[in-house]
């Protein structure tokens, strides 16, 4: 389990509530870490879609079946639940549409982790307030006209975006840090959540 | 390099079905071998050639003498690690190497010429599949193959699922576009055009094709290279002189290359083989094969059965390029079977599988050993 344990904290969470043997899509897999202790730890069916070209090469060379591929649009062509588990971590926040991203991964995995950083906690809040720029922090080290994270979003958001796609909540875990931290104040106190989801009700995605 | 070393024989004990509806009686096929066996038959990686390739994958091609195709990724601690695996690479049927083709003896005791029957891919694999029957080699380690090798390892596991446990198949596409149906009529059509020619009935006489094959070459040489890398190797540099001759010699530097490449081509190579394969390549849709539907092909590779793939694409390749290997990779994806895909960066173009691309040494030592 040595793998487990230098995972990124919400990644070893999501190792740890992944059951053995099942099928896992990990969207946004990047250099195949969590997908290769779930295979040692879990046993499980492990699959990957990743965009960045070095780090699927360095998955290929590991011995993991990832695709270089584009969550936006490369989704669409796995089958309606074709696994058990769908993971996106820190990804949602990069999707042109992260509520089509969201309704896309449960429709292909049966229920679903997602984690992103919280645009909300108070480090953000206090760098905008004090200096009214976007913040540059430990969790979010890029300028705003360099990173990847479009769609900035808030736990709350995120709550609310699954209340309107009819996605129920099972889970969820915040961190700071490398730490794990409570619930209360989250949207205060947490630098990024983890959610697990599966579909509540049909809602189409307008 | 290693030695020359002259080529295996399996003569086929029965007819080779075709999908044209012939068979093809008395075949043979000619193969060469590298590392050793394993007791259980169980590392055997048959690697399947392009469309003027041979069996000489990692030793001398005996009437160039030049090092085998692949030696830089095939041999005792290369990325295809003759060490550990078997290695397997046969001439394929309508090939000119020592495989039975138009340059063959028919029934008849005379050259095959034009009277040897159009073969497909799938006829290819099924010469392959008969030679693995023969070797009693039941499952593959893995399938391996660039181009036209790329489409047969494709078209194995399409056909013939649990042949292989692997499947590598590296700038391809499972099926032939318009474009590259195009280029290929054009190498055709300069051979058929060459008064030596003679119907494809030239072997008798005194002169063959040549003309019209060094042309289809030089015409095929261009798509598997990237207009970049030309630029790099040859800009508009003049050959040997310092001005413009004003006549039709060869001024550029780019002209004597292609010049040297056909006429280097047509000493080992047969014309009719290359209209032949060249054939079979157009002919190519995996997907026709199997309802019209790509992933139909690959339904005998779903969750937990069949073989593992991975598709790799060049970003400067431009006959086969990244959208025909995600195009597989969708079809993989809808069958769910495992599947990698990465596209390489490379300045080579199509002929990047055979050249130097550290990461994709990488890639296939990673998903073979994996």
């Amino acid at each position: 389990m040595a793998e487990l344990a230098s995972l990124r904290p919400d990644l070893a969470v999501i190792a740890r509530q992944v059951p053995p043997g099942v099928r896992v899509l990990d969207v946004g897999c990047g250099d195949g870490a969590l997908m290769a202790a779930l295979q040692q730890s879990r046993n499980v069916d492990a699959r990957g879609i990743e965009i960045d070209p070095d780090l699927v090469e360095r998955c290929v060379a590991r011995g993991l079946s990832v695709v270089q591929g584009d969550a936006d649009r490369d989704l669409a062509f796995y089958p309606d639940g074709a696994f058990d588990v769908a993971i996106l971590s820190q990804t949602l926040q990069t999707a042109a549409r992260p509520d089509r991203m969201l309704a896309e991964l449960l429709r292909v995995g049966r229920r679903a982790f997602v984690s992103f950083p919280n645009f909300a906690y108070w480090r953000m809040r206090w760098a905008l307030m004090r200096r009214g720029r976007m913040p540059v922090t430990r969790h979010l080290p890029v300028t705003w006209y360099e990173t990847a994270n479009i769609h900035h979003m808030t736990v709350k958001d995120f709550e609310e975006l699954t209340a309107q796609l009819g996605i129920a909540i099972e889970n969820r875990w915040f961190f700071t840090a490398d730490r794990e931290v409570g619930a209360a104040g989250a949207n205060w106190r947490a630098e990024y959540a983890l959610f697990e989801v599966r579909t509540a009700r049909a809602r189409p995605v307008p | 390099m290693t030695a020359a070393a002259p080529s295996h024989s399996y003569a086929l004990p029965g007819p080779l079905p075709l999908d044209g509806g012939q068979a093809l009686e008395g075949a043979a096929i000619a193969y060469q071998t590298y590392g050793e066996l394993a007791a259980d038959k169980g590392n055997a990686i048959l690697v399947c050639h392009a469309l003027t390739g041979d069996q000489y994958l990692a030793s001398a091609h005996p009437m160039t003498g030049k090092p085998g195709w692949w030696e830089r990724m095939v041999g005792p601690g290369k990325p295809i690690d003759t060490d550990r695996y078997h290695v397997i690479c046969a001439n394929v049927i309508g090939s000119c190497m020592g495989s039975t083709g138009p340059a063959s003896p028919a029934p008849d005791g005379k050259p095959w010429g034009m009277r040897f029957p159009v073969i497909t891919v799938r006829d290819m694999v099924r010469g392959l599949v008969a030679l693995l029957d023969g070797l009693g080699i039941e499952r593959l380690h893995a399938v391996v193959g660039g181009s036209m090798g790329g489409m047969q390892a494709l078209s194995l596991a399409a056909n013939f699922p649990e042949r292989a446990a692997r499947v590598l198949a590296i700038a391809t596409t499972a099926r032939h576009s318009a474009q590259n149906i195009a280029f290929h009529e054009v190498g055709r059509q300069a051979i058929m055009a060459d008064p030596n020619w003679r119907e494809g009935d030239y072997y008798g006489h005194d002169s063959a094709p040549d003309a019209g094959l060094a042309v289809a070459r030089m015409a095929a040489h261009i798509t598997y290279l990237s207009e970049a890398g030309l630029t790099e190797k040859f800009g508009r540099r003049l050959q040997d002189r310092s001005a413009k001759s004003f006549g039709f010699d060869a001024d550029f530097q780019v002209e004597s290359y292609l010049r040297y490449q056909g006429s280097g081509f047509t000493r080992r190579f047969d014309a009719n083989s290359y209209l032949y394969i060249t054939r079979a390549m157009d002919y190519l849709d995996i997907a026709e094969e199997h309802g019209g539907k790509l992933a139909d092909a690959f339904t005998g590779h779903a969750m937990g059965r069949g073989a593992r793939f991975c598709l790799v694409s060049f970003d400067t390749d431009w006959l086969y390029p990244t959208a025909e290997s995600r195009h597989v990779v969708h079809a993989l994806n809808a069958a769910g079977a495992p599947v990698s895909f990465v596209e390489l960066s490379s300045p080579f173009g199509h002929d990047s599988f055979l050249l130097d691309v550290p990461a994709l040494d990488r890639v296939v030592k990673g998903f073979l050993d994996g």
